[in-house]
């Protein structure tokens, strides 16, 4: 069976950077682009694996990891997070929110599917 | 034998007399011919009112019952005139400097115009002198009933109440006839004096015939007199050393400190030099008054044994049949009572209205009658009230004494209360450490002293302190005994009571001034008393005039500082029509000028030296400097650390103002840095992961074209990005020339709508070109760079199926308004949108990094125009105001 990943993000050419990498490595990718209906997405069908965009439109990632750690079900999903501000103070407020890991953009190709391998791995 | 009516009518005869003298004297120094009433002989019999009723019957009594220390009356005064005129000069050159109305007077202005001090010293001099205005009303009852005793069954129905009343009432009468008719203390009362000095000739010459009948009628010659003074026992008194000093240094206090002495001696002296006249002329009217009292005193014991010695003036012409001489002899002393009483009742008037009367009804007014015309009425009012009341006090305390006590005690009496004044009195002359807070303490213990153990105990036996508190103390306490105090009951009472009440009251006076500071009215006061000869050695020099306004100006330089101080004068001298600095020293100048003074050193102050130096009183300017320099340093102090603080309350004001503003920036600098840092890994994530992607390989040639397509437009976003944030820097810095000519408006919107719309376009562009065509001077390639931002704006967020935009100049050419037929800017968004990086909507749609906007508020601001949002157009509108500095803008 196919693991499958939600992807978080509102860049359109990221989405599709992310899904192609993912796709040919053998990932079911899921796409969502708004904040602010993105939890409704993980509670409705909830993935192996979420990569959330810290920036994005309705409700930032912050908040939507903090919401995610709250919930009971979902407390143990493996979240990754990605940054384009890849400030400090962003990476320990992910940390402290409880990402299971967190990447600045730009990423490469193969440390991406290496990180993404290892969290659905665990 | 003389009638009861026959000797009223004389008394009545003799009054109306007096009334004449004193209308006269009145009548001529109203018209100036005062020459002969400012005479040295005049004021020398006019002190004569020392001499009192007491005097005149009562030191023939003291005689018969003391020997020889009657002398000690005469004695004290006779010192101080001839060896202390020097004292006396000072208090009178205080006196007309300072316009001394009253002894209490002298003190409250010594210590700082001291209200309370004037209460105290006036109260003092009431309770002394009441009983002693008693005395002499029942002097002349007394006299009347010598009369009746001698007239027999003709005198029934005298009542020796009624002609006190009597005479208490006609002495009020001619008081305030002769009395209150000057305000001004200063103004001197010729007609009172003039039946004073009329009085004491009257009385002299009594005594002197009454004397004169004794020796050559009676006694046979001086050296049968001598022979009878050696056999009578007045000869065998013996005399105690302590009571002689005592009473010598008591009654020469009593000469400066008794209200009426002061009223003649300082307030009515027209001319220093009068002074030395009396110094040697008053001390021998005294001897004179002192000559026959022995003899006297000897015979009237030898004739007359077992009656009452005080009346032996009268009782030994009458008993001789001599009836005109004891008539005389009556009116003498109906003189030394009378002309005290005046005198003393004027005084005490003075005081009582001058220091509690008036001050009541000012406070009872509180500011309303600062009006000369009101204060002077109410003034004269309570004056003559203040007559009416001492001598009705005066009567009522002989009626309630009694009348028994012996005349010579109830003198001493009021001695030793009046002379509680003299150590505030004599250390404010001399001692300019001397403070309010000493004459105050000092004065009311002695005050308090003196009532308890001299005043209280003479009124009457019992009447006022029981027997067994003269006996044992109050409550028992055997050291507060009245005649004994701490023990001391060895002592004769008089001396007990002088000793405590003096030496205490001394001690305090002393003790709490040493102890306190005098204040700067005060400081004042005391160098003008203490050093009154080196300030007034040409009293009357400060008139009205140009150099006092140069005086004034200069002490008002020291307190408003010299630039406003001229201000005030040079703005006073404007109104008054003067050129130059010094107006004319007018009454409303100066209330204006004391109001800006009052603003520096409070109203009192103010008050006190523009009066001292306005009234012509003599004061130096140097005293004044004085004085405003102190205020002036410490008002320079005080604003100076005023000053201070206020620089530190700047400095940490622009600290914690610049702390903000480097906190707000360091904010936005971090938001800056992190949305660039957005804008830049955004499509450089892309790149990036495309690029890998392109380098792996086993792409289809579809998806080959797609990724490159994808880097390369990525690559072009980083590259507007970056023009962009240059372009605002560099708008930002203020920096790039502005590149301004004449321009058509039209031209540049078409330029613009060519660059921001593709050809083919679905945006609809709706114009009026005949509006359009107006001519500015601006930088055209930046205002167009404004119509490039905000129609491409409107191509990409305008969500209307059928977009339009509607370009329309408004205000002749003024602004022009940019507004499509999308759902437009939510409010609070609409606020934001001018700000970098504020972003509405879709990412990915818009394409840019959020920069538009706020770069066309930096240029619109560069060129002097505005941009702003316009709500409620229907869809996103914004206004460009055009540069208002644009010269031209008429229709091309």
């Amino acid at each position: 069976m196919a693991r499958r990943v939600l992807l978080i993000e509102d860049e359109p050419n990221i989405i599709e950077a992310i899904s192609f990498i993912l796709s040919r490595d053998g990932w079911t990718v899921h796409t969502h682009s708004d904040g602010a209906t993105a939890l409704d997405r993980v509670r409705a069908h909830p993935p192996d694996l979420v990569i959330l965009d810290a920036m994005l439109p309705g409700l930032s990632g912050f908040d939507i990891l903090g919401e995610l750690r709250a919930d009971a079900g979902l407390g143990d999903l493996p979240v990754m997070m990605l940054t384009a501000r890849g400030q400090d103070r962003d990476r320990a407020l992910a940390m402290r929110l409880g990402a299971t890991h967190f990447m600045t953009k730009p990423f490469s190709n193969a440390e991406i599917l290496d990180r993404v391998r290892a969290l659905a791995r665990a | 034998m003389l009638s009861f009516n026959g000797l009223v009518a004389i008394s009545a005869t003799y009054v109306a007399f007096l009334f004449a003298v004193a209308f006269a004297a009145d009548r001529r120094a109203a018209r100036g011919h005062d020459g002969w009433l400012r005479s040295p002989w005049i004021y020398t019999l006019s002190l004569s009112i020392y001499c009192t009723a007491w005097t005149f019957y009562g030191a023939v009594g003291y005689a018969a019952r003391s020997g020889l220390e009657y002398l000690t009356i005469y004695l004290g005064p006779s010192l101080v005139m001839l060896g202390w005129w020097w004292l006396l000069r000072k208090l009178v050159r205080i006196g007309r400097a300072q316009r001394i109305t009253s002894i209490a007077d002298l003190v409250s202005s010594r210590f700082g115009k001291s209200t309370s001090l004037g209460v105290i010293v006036t109260l003092l001099a009431v309770v002394g002198v009441t009983p002693y205005i008693a005395l002499q009303l029942q002097s002349i009852s007394q006299s009347f009933a010598v009369f009746g005793a001698a007239g027999g069954a003709r005198w029934h129905g005298l009542d020796a109440g009624s002609v006190a009343l009597w005479s208490a009432a006609g002495l009020a009468l001619f008081t305030i006839l002769f009395g209150t008719r000057n305000l001004d203390a200063n103004e001197r009362h010729h007609g009172i004096v003039m039946a004073v000095a009329v009085e004491a000739v009257v009385k002299l010459g009594a005594l002197v015939a009454v004397g004169v009948f004794v020796v050559w009628g009676l006694g046979g010659g001086p050296a049968g007199m001598l022979a009878r003074i050696d056999a009578s026992p007045i000869a065998a008194w013996e005399q105690s050393g302590g009571r002689w000093v005592a009473y010598t240094a008591l009654s020469a206090a009593a000469l400066l400190c008794l209200p009426r002495m002061f009223q003649v001696l300082v307030v009515e002296n027209a001319d220093e030099s009068h002074l030395a006249t009396a110094s040697w002329a008053f001390p021998l009217y005294l001897l004179v008054m002192s000559l026959f009292v022995v003899p006297i005193a000897v015979m009237g014991l030898e004739l007359l044994p077992g009656t009452n010695p005080d009346m032996f003036v009268l009782t030994l012409p009458l008993s001789q049949g001599r009836e005109g001489l004891a008539v005389w002899a009556f009116l003498g002393g109906f003189s030394s009572a009378t002309s005290m009483v005046l005198v003393a009742t004027i005084a005490l008037a003075t005081m009582v209205s001058n220091h509690i009367v008036v001050p009541l009804w000012l406070r009872a007014r509180s500011g309303g009658a600062m009006m000369s015309g009101d204060v002077r009425s109410v003034v004269l009012t309570a004056r003559r009230l203040s007559i009416v009341a001492v001598l009705g006090l005066g009567y009522l305390y002989f009626r309630l004494s009694g009348g028994g006590a012996a005349l010579a005690s109830i003198g001493l009496v009021a001695f030793v209360g009046v002379v509680q004044v003299l150590p505030a009195m004599i250390g404010g002359l001399f001692w300019r450490g001397a403070t309010r807070g000493g004459a105050a303490a000092g004065l009311l213990a002695g005050f308090g002293l003196w009532l308890w153990t001299m005043f209280l105990p003479s009124v009457g036996d019992g009447a006022l302190l029981s027997a067994q508190v003269m006996a044992d103390g109050p409550w028992g306490l055997d050291w507060l005994r009245p005649r004994a105090l701490f023990g001391a009951a060895t002592l004769d009472p008089v001396l007990h009571a002088a000793i405590w009440s003096l030496g205490i009251n001394t001690a305090l006076f002393v003790a709490v001034s040493l102890l306190s500071f005098p204040g700067p009215v005060e400081r004042l006061q005391g160098a003008q008393f203490v050093n009154v000869f080196d300030h007034s050695d040409n009293p009357g020099s400060w008139m009205r005039g140009a150099a006092e306004a140069e005086d004034l100006l200069v002490m008002a330089q020291r307190i408003l500082g010299p630039a406003e101080a001229q201000q005030v004068f040079a703005r006073a001298a404007g109104a008054q029509g003067k050129a130059g600095w010094l107006p004319d020293v007018t009454p409303g100048f100066i209330q204006e000028l004391e109001r800006e003074l009052a603003g520096s050193v409070g109203a009192a102050t103010a008050h006190a030296m523009l009066g001292q130096m306005t009234q012509g009183a003599s004061v130096s300017v140097e005293d004044l400097i004085a004085v405003a320099d102190e205020a002036a340093q410490i008002m320079e102090y005080s604003t100076r650390l005023e000053q201070k603080s206020a620089e530190l309350e700047r400095t940490a004001g622009a600290l914690r103002e610049a702390n903000a503003k480097l906190t707000a920036l360091s904010v936005q600098k971090d938001a800056f840095l992190s949305q660039i840092s957005h804008e830049l890994r955004t499509p450089m994530t892309s790149i990036r992961a495309f690029s890998e992607i392109l380098q792996a390989g086993g792409l289809n040639p579809q998806e080959q074209t797609r990724f490159a397509g994808i880097i390369g437009e990525e690559a072009g976003r980083l590259t507007r990005l970056l023009d962009e944030l240059l372009d605002l820097a560099v708008l930002e810095s203020g920096q790039g020339r502005l590149d301004v000519r004449a321009v058509r408006l039209d031209e540049m919107i078409d330029r613009a709508l060519a660059a921001a719309l593709p050809e083919g376009g679905s945006m609809k562009v709706l114009r009026r070109r005949a509006e359009e065509a107006v001519a500015l001077e601006t930088d055209a390639d930046r205002l167009t760079q404004v119509f490039i931002n905000l129609i491409t704006n409107a191509r990409k967020y305008c969500d209307a199926p059928a977009p339009e935009l509607r370009i329309e100049v408004r205000d002749a050419g003024r602004a022009v308004d940019f507004i499509d037929n999308g759902s437009g800017i939510a409010p609070e968004q609409s606020r934001v949108i001018f700000e970098k990086f504020s972003r509405l909507g879709d990412p990915g749609k818009a394409g840019g990094a959020g920069l538009g906007l706020a770069i066309c508020r930096e240029i619109m601001s560069r060129l002097g125009g505005a941009i702003s949002y316009l709500p409620g157009q229907g869809g996103a509108a914004f206004r460009v105001a055009l540069p208002a500095t644009a010269p031209s803008l008429s229709n091309a």
